[in-house]
């Protein structure tokens, strides 16, 4: 019988097209998410490379040039109202705003996921527990919740991107809940059990694969919500402090240029709304192409 | 009172000296007394006193070494419940469950070491497999938990893979979703095969394929029964199925054992009505014999509020009046063959009786 074994192990296996691989392919071919991708690359390479293709000092204004039109000479997207370079700017601004974006949605995939996961998994009372102090903040609504928490915390970044994060963690973690629940009850987890192992085994080996998928499509479409409520903290000034370039406090410091130049003031608005749309059509793809098989 | 004769443990096939037993040949490998299961009874603040659902009732019956229990009945009638309970993925409420003269879950019978002696095949296919693991990953995965390296763990997962039929070269890096239903029913049941067990228990295992891949699986059963020396316990409520499969067979009811015995004794002689109308309701392979009108009518009743004395009564045409109040035991009418039905005990003073 060993000898059987041994012979067998060296056929060599047909090496299969496996989940993800599938799921890249069925991406590939849906045009909206491609061009979303695209959108939100470029807006990413941009921001990373913002030293090298920014045409000017995104701190340097100047007091003659100030609020310039889209295509004046050296212009090439205007000037803001002390006269810096608004193409340089929004480049620039890209870094903060992705950077605040993106930042807490990670965090809270990371909490939630895995307070959502324990709850789910385990079940019973110490599951109605947790979720029922989670749903203590969806009482709030998630815009009053991030100022209230800002506020509280005082405006800078790292506050702004801890208090987003406190108002994630309880949407992902309700999700990561609701899908573990439905995973758990599942023959191949109750089969897993019956071979032997442990919750940890199962939870890496049966629950982990088939759960984040789904928690992770939720966490993408967050990002685009996650970017304007970080916008909006900065409009308040609870955010990015002046004069460091961010969309939504370029949109604030504009605002008061929206009769003499309102194709330049919207132009930080213009970016929150590419970059968030992108996010969400992106997200919605990945979920459709997630959906075909399981 | 043991429900296995030494009359029919001739019946059953001679077992190779097992070094895994314990018991010796007389010892049933799987013993269940008293087995209770309620539903519905662990309850929050608010929900007290609410309804509970009577899913398995004190039932009682033995496996012997070797062969195959048959188990039929009608839908929510405890079956499945009651495989899930002997597997302890559900705990039961009350009940002893001996494997091999040993408690399960005591000192001398871990719950780990009763579990890499008894395996489950689930019904749904589908649900049973992990759909982001590969064929050999999800056949290897008890191994490795038993901490056998990878490679010897995928060298048995192709091993099995090969005596269920599968060419390991083509299936063992499939997806569940690459490979059809009989297909995928056949990795479970090398999956269940993987850590070497002596019982297996077969939840419907074949109801949910078309005919000719079940008939392929019911043969590749009966063929690992053979290879491996295992004690089968197949659940089913096909029961045609059930008479090729079996040398015993429970028939069950509301949560309660109606009748058990030798497989031919209950499909030839069936003693308790419920046996008798499920027999009768079997289509017949000959036209001129058809079945005109159906043998039970209704549904079962609610196992939330089950019918007093025989659980059967409400449904019975030989229904009388102490059926209503006094429940039948299980009564011995020869050969190993009980059945819980006051006309099978001549003494219950059942009116029919005095009638005869």
């Amino acid at each position: 019988m060993a000898a059987i074994a041994d012979a067998l192990t060296r056929v060599p296996v047909k090496a299969s097209r496996g989940y993800w691989t599938g799921v890249v392919a069925r991406l590939a071919r849906d045009p909206t998410a491609m061009v979303a991708l695209t959108i939100i690359l470029v807006i990413v390479a941009a921001a990373i490379l913002a030293p090298l293709i920014a045409p000017a000092d995104p701190y340097k204004g100047s007091m003659i040039r100030r609020l310039r039109p889209i295509g004046f000479p050296g212009y090439p997207l205007g000037s803001d109202e002390l006269g810096r370079d608004m193409l340089t700017r929004l480049i620039y601004g890209g870094r903060l705003s992705l950077f605040i974006g993106v930042a807490p949605v990670i965090c809270a995939f990371v909490i939630g996921s895995s307070v959502g996961i324990f709850a789910g998994y385990l079940g019973g009372r110490i599951n109605t527990l947790l979720m029922r102090i989670i749903d203590v903040f969806f009482a709030f609504p998630s815009v009053l919740l991030a100022i209230a928490l800002s506020g509280a915390l005082g405006a800078g970044i790292f506050n702004s991107i801890v208090s987003l994060t406190i108002v994630f963690v309880p949407q992902i973690a309700r999700v990561a809940e609701s899908v573990t629940t439905q995973i758990r009850s599942r023959d191949y987890v109750e089969a897993a059990r019956i071979s032997g192992a442990g919750p940890v085994t199962i939870v890496r080996v049966h629950v982990l694969g088939n759960v984040l998928g789904p928690i992770f499509v939720y966490a993408t479409g967050l990002i685009s919500v996650s970017m304007i409520l970080a916008s909006g903290l900065s409009f308040l000034g609870l955010g990015v402090k002046p004069p460091d370039p961010e969309w939504g406090l370029m949109l604030n410091t504009l605002r008061t240029a929206i009769y003499t130049q309102p194709l330049v003031a919207a132009l930080p608005g213009v970016m929150i709304f590419l970059t968030s749309i992108s996010f969400n059509l992106f997200s919605d793809g990945l979920r459709s192409a997630m959906e075909v098989k399981q | 009172m043991s429900m296995i004769r030494e009359s029919d443990r001739s019946r059953i096939p001679k077992l190779a000296a097992d070094p895994q037993d314990r018991g010796g040949p007389g010892t049933p490998l799987l013993s269940v007394g008293g087995l209770i299961k309620h539903f519905g009874r662990t309850t929050g603040l608010l929900s007290q006193g609410r309804s509970v659902v009577r899913a398995v009732d004190g039932i009682d019956f033995e496996v012997a070494k070797g062969e195959t229990l048959g188990i039929v009945g009608e839908s929510g009638c405890g079956k499945s419940t009651t495989a899930r309970l002997i597997m302890q993925i559900i705990v039961p409420d009350a009940g002893d469950i001996l494997f091999d003269g040993e408690e399960v879950g005591s000192h001398a019978l871990s719950l780990g070491e009763f579990r890499q002696q008894a395996q489950m095949v689930f019904q749904d296919s589908y649900s049973s497999l992990n759909p982001r693991l590969t064929v050999e990953d999800t056949i290897a995965f008890g191994p490795r938990v038993h901490g056998l390296s990878r490679r010897t763990a995928i060298a048995r997962a192709h091993d099995l893979l090969h005596r269920v039929g599968l060419e390991p070269s083509r299936f063992a890096g499939c997806y569940p979703h690459e490979i059809s239903g009989g297909q995928r029913q056949r990795v479970n049941i090398a999956r269940s095969l993987a850590l070497e067990p002596r019982l297996l228990i077969l939840d419907e295992a074949v109801s949910a394929l078309d005919k000719s891949v079940e008939a392929q699986v019911l043969n590749l059963l009966l063929d690992l029964k053979e290879e491996f020396g295992l004690t089968f316990i197949f659940i089913s409520h096909d029961l045609n199925v059930v008479r090729f499969m079996s040398d015993r067979v429970m028939v069950m009811y509301l949560g309660k054992v109606a009748e058990v015995g030798p497989a031919e004794s209950i499909l030839a002689l069936p003693r308790h009505p419920y046996t008798q109308a499920l027999l009768a309701s079997m289509p017949s392979m000959d036209p001129d014999n058809r079945t005109q009108e159906a043998p039970v009518s209704g549904d079962p009743p609610n196992p939330i509020n089950p019918p007093s004395g025989c659980r059967f009564h409400p449904r019975c045409k030989v229904v009388a009046t102490l059926c209503a109040h006094s429940e039948p035991a299980p009564h011995d009418v020869g050969a190993g063959h009980l059945a819980a039905c006051h006309l099978a005990n001549p003494e219950s003073g059942h009116p029919r009786l005095a009638a005869a």
